[in-house]
């Protein structure tokens, strides 16, 4: 799978929400662009990735 | 031939610009060619759009107004012009962003803040001690006024939330993430995106401190997200917000406006 630009290998029948806990990632911050398409929040563990996917994780840090 | 003279269109028989200015104006006016500062004489051409513009001399509003369009680009002017930008919180990055985007003739603005002006915003946000106190969204209104009184302020003094963002950013082109939670910027980040379908957010992460300036840049995550910042550097003890790093994210994402307005997509 493609991630934040760069091919990544992907372990078998993982939801995005697995993927974005194993990354470590803070779900109240961040915004998730699959394949060009936003993903509502709701439906993190709905989502499952695949080798052909392209996935963009944006981090918000604070500070404005 | 028939060229623009300070905003109205007349018939010359000269040739050159200085032949004009002294027919029309002083020796010291300013000269504007096509939205470009000149000081040397040149050849005037059929269309040309010239403005002279007195040094040292208060100009009646109505010269004013095509005083400043002289100064911008005239081939992008008017598509900024027809421009629809919202910029959601009026801090260090949002204020500066309103203030740069009024410069360059925007159209229409929509300013959305819940907050007032403190003493402690005034090391990197574009307000004055004469504003403390005031709301932002109308303190920033006044200072927009005092430097391109010519386009359009909408103002919004509310608390952004997953219920009202859709509601309150409806009908706007672009929206500026401008905020200083990470939380708040994610919410906004989704909620518009999900909500409204042809809206553009330029966004904002990582631009605290005085590491490099190098290392603030843009990115199109997709077709309608742009985030500026180095996407590391966060606001916290021992690392405040800092007037030059702000503002050089603020110029990143004026700048993308500037360029989607125009019809550019890339970064």
């Amino acid at each position: 799978m493609k991630f934040n630009g760069t091919l990544i290998p992907l372990e078998k029948g993982q939801t995005l929400l697995d993927f974005l806990k194993a990354q470590n990632y803070d779900v109240t911050k961040i915004a998730v662009v699959l394949n060009d398409t936003i993903i509502p929040k709701a439906t993190y563990n709905d989502v499952m990735l695949h080798d052909e996917d392209t996935l963009e994780i944006v981090r918000f840090v604070g500070g404005g | 031939m028939k060229i623009t003279l300070n905003g109205k269109e007349i018939v010359i028989t000269c040739e050159t610009i200085f032949e004009i200015r002294k027919m029309h104006g002083h020796e010291t006016d300013i000269i504007i060619l096509n939205g470009f500062q000149i000081d040397h004489n040149c050849k005037i051409s059929h269309g040309d759009i010239l403005t002279l513009i007195p040094k040292g001399v208060m100009p009646k509003e109505d010269e004013l107004e095509s005083m400043m369009m002289a100064r911008h680009t005239p081939t992008v002017h008017k598509k900024l012009k027809q421009g629809k930008v919202a910029i959601a919180g009026l801090g260090g990055l949002g204020s500066n962003i309103a203030v740069m985007l009024a410069r360059i003739g925007v159209g229409h603005l929509l300013l959305v803040d819940f907050d007032s002006v403190e003493p402690s915003n005034l090391n990197r946000q574009n307000y004055t001690i004469s504003h403390l106190g005031l709301p932002k969204t109308e303190a920033l209104k006044k200072q927009i006024n005092e430097i391109n009184p010519f386009i359009t302020i909408e103002t919004q003094n509310v608390r952004v939330t997953e219920d009202n963002a859709a509601k309150l950013f409806s009908g706007y082109d672009i929206v500026c993430e401008a905020f200083d939670r990470a939380e708040a910027k994610s919410m906004l980040v989704n909620t518009l995106l999900s909500e409204l379908p042809s809206v553009k957010i330029v966004a904002a992460s990582g631009m605290a401190g005085y590491d490099t300036s190098n290392s603030i840049c843009t990115s199109r995550v997709m077709n309608r997200l742009y985030v500026c910042g180095d996407l590391t550097n966060e606001a916290e003890i021992g690392k405040g917000l800092m007037a030059p790093r702000v503002l050089i994210c603020a110029g990143h994402q004026a700048n993308m406006v500037l360029r989607l307005l125009v019809g550019i997509k890339d970064v």
